[in-house]
């Protein structure tokens, strides 16, 4: 099975985050970054896949330059090979840009699958895959927990609300987007870290693959939050802390 | 131009989604001095439909068609392709529910647009509409405008905008059959199941306490439940730890778990991403304990204390057992 990993690369989810000056995005110099995590499941689905039924894994990234970074985790984690359609300013685009730059850079892959995270930890539109799949005419499922190979079709477990699941069975090739947490992912072993300098990683822009930017939707604007509730944050040492909510909680709120 | 709002039903019962859904888009048409119509997909939706038809709204259209009666991506994005391409709506609202992020993506890029999704509020600025969504998994919010031509699309939170207060009217219904061929379906679902039936009912307690990935391992889950234990309530967690295996599946709180709304909730280590928050925003008395001072949560919490959970939390047991004599 050929198979191909949308993956992106975002701020490290501890990241202490600080609007630009232009405040329509985040200040970037101090931060530092990783693999989406839903796109790391997806990553490890197709790494297995691969393992139970042969084929190749190849890791499809839009970023800037740093990207490269995520994409050489991904290469010595066991990826074949890596199409990195580089990107320095991705404020330019919108979803339907940025899944049409992923679709026009594998048109000549004709892979089996596709597999994505199920949503991105920064801008959480949480729809990449599903745009990229309408775009390439392929059918798709989302939130997928499990993936088992028929002959020319999968059958997937895909999440419902509140504790359900269904299986679904889906033609090949196809889309899916991967739940976050459904198995253990991989370390990269030092085996792997120096194959990866060898693996190809195919650099193309958007001008080569003749994408104009566009915004059909834009963010005109990026803000700390306004709290809706007022949050008495108990302070001192620890004990003075824990002892002021026990009495907060018993004489003020009653609920102790 | 009009509203067209999206409602979502699963075998014949709502989602607790559409009507808060509904209660935006009417605030948003009287806002921008439009219509506000409604729409419901399945096999046989007439007697919903009815009942959509008694708030006040313009019009409801039951789409109705045997192909809907089992939610396929390929059937509901071409049913709604087509009632969209002939009312030609403004704005098209729909739940942010499981299905529709599974769906509307599709059916806004038939369009050529994008799903603005998982909206959170909004505000009519210069004639326009200015949509309110949460990036970093809450940690800052952005606002969002359409920069195309209608129709445009937009998905909203659970629990963003209430549904107790819409005003009653009487609408008509149109039934509309939609042009849909079995052989274009191309996925095949098979009946919803669940996976073990629900050994403990977390909604029936009065107190929670519930742990997330602050807590760095398994091994030091029981500094947590020695503080369910001190409290009398039941140990809860956020999804990463029922993912990993330290708590079973059925402690889970949020949208893919249980939804609680208990006297005292008591978050540790908890982040607060929307998928939890939805499961438990509605708690008398939210205490939160994290040792990142911007974590979500604390927005959502009355009371924080900022500070490592392995110090905070055996101090507040003994505090605990202290008052309680």
């Amino acid at each position: 099975m050929k198979i191909i990993v949308g993956l992106k690369q975002v701020p490290a989810r501890d990241s202490q985050l600080r609007t630009d000056a232009a405040g329509r995005s985040i200040e970037e110099a101090d931060l530092a970054f990783e693999i989406n995590e839903p796109d790391a499941y997806a990553l490890e689905a197709a790494l297995q896949l691969r393992e139970e039924h042969g084929g190749e894994v190849v890791v499809l990234t839009v970023g800037p330059a740093r990207a490269a970074q995520s994409i050489r985790e991904a290469l010595a984690k066991g990826a074949d090979r890596a199409i990195h359609i580089e990107e320095e300013n991705l404020g330019r685009w919108d979803t339907l840009g940025i899944a049409g730059l992923m679709a026009r850079a594998i048109e000549s892959e004709k892979p089996d699958l596709i597999l994505t995270g199920l949503q991105s930890d920064d801008l959480g539109y949480g729809q990449t895959g599903v745009v990229m799949a309408e775009l390439l005419g392929l059918p798709h499922a989302t939130i997928i927990m499990r993936v088992e190979k028929l002959d020319g079709a999968i059958r997937v477990k895909r999440e419902l609300e509140e504790g359900w699941f269904e299986h679904v069975e889906i033609p090949l090739p196809a889309l899916l987007t991967i739940q976050s947490g459904i198995t253990k992912l991989r370390y990269a072993t030092l085996m792997g870290i120096k194959k990866a300098k060898t693996k190809e990683i195919r650099r193309l822009t958007a001008a080569e693959l003749g994408v104009a930017p566009a915004l059909v939707i834009e963010i005109s604007r990026v803000y700390v939050p306004q709290k809706t509730k007022q949050t008495e944050i108990l302070g001192g040492s620890v004990r003075q802390a824990a002892a002021l909510l026990v009495e907060r909680l018993r004489f003020g709120a009653r609920v102790l | 131009m009009s509203v067209l709002v999206v409602l979502e039903q699963r075998q014949g019962v709502w989602s607790r989604m559409s009507f808060e859904t509904l209660a935006a888009a009417i605030e948003i048409g009287r806002e921008l001095g439009q219509q506000v119509s409604a729409a419901v997909a399945g096999g046989q939706v007439a007697a919903l439909a009815a009942e959509a038809a008694a708030y006040k709204i313009e019009k409801v259209y039951a789409v109705e068609h045997p192909l809907l009666a089992v939610y396929t991506a390929d059937a509901y994005t071409a049913a709604f392709e087509q009632l969209i391409r002939r009312m030609n709506p403004e704005l098209v609202l729909l739940p942010h529910t499981y299905r529709v992020r599974d769906f509307a993506p599709k059916l806004a890029t038939r369009f050529g647009r994008v799903l603005a999704s998982d909206a959170i509020g909004h505000r009519v600025e210069g004639g326009g509409l200015v949509l309110v969504r949460q990036l970093f998994q809450g940690k800052l919010n952005a606002d969002v405008r359409f920069a195309a031509a209608a129709p445009n699309f937009a998905s909203i939170q659970a629990g963003a905008y209430r549904a107790d207060s819409l005003e009653r009217g009487a609408a008509g219904v149109e039934t509309v059959t939609p042009d849909l061929a079995a052989g274009a379906i191309r996925t095949r679902p098979g009946e919803p199941f669940r996976e073990a039936q629900r050994g403990v009912d977390l909604s029936a307690a009065n107190i929670i306490v519930s742990v997330g990935r602050g807590i760095k391992e398994k091994d030091n889950i029981p500094v947590v439940e020695r503080l369910a234990q001190a409290l009398g309530g039941e140990l809860a967690a956020s999804r990463p730890i029922c993912d990993n295996g330290w708590l079973p599946m059925e402690r889970q709180v949020g949208s893919s778990g249980q939804t609680v709304a208990p006297k005292l909730y008591v978050a540790v280590g908890i982040s607060g991403a929307i998928q939890h928050l939805v499961g438990m925003k509605g708690s008398k008395v939210i205490v939160a304990i994290n040792k990142d001072a911007n974590a979500p949560i604390f927005e959502i919490a009355d009371y924080g204390i900022v500070g490592d959970l392995f110090e905070v939390v055996p101090a507040l047991v003994e505090e605990i057992q202290k008052a309680k004599g």
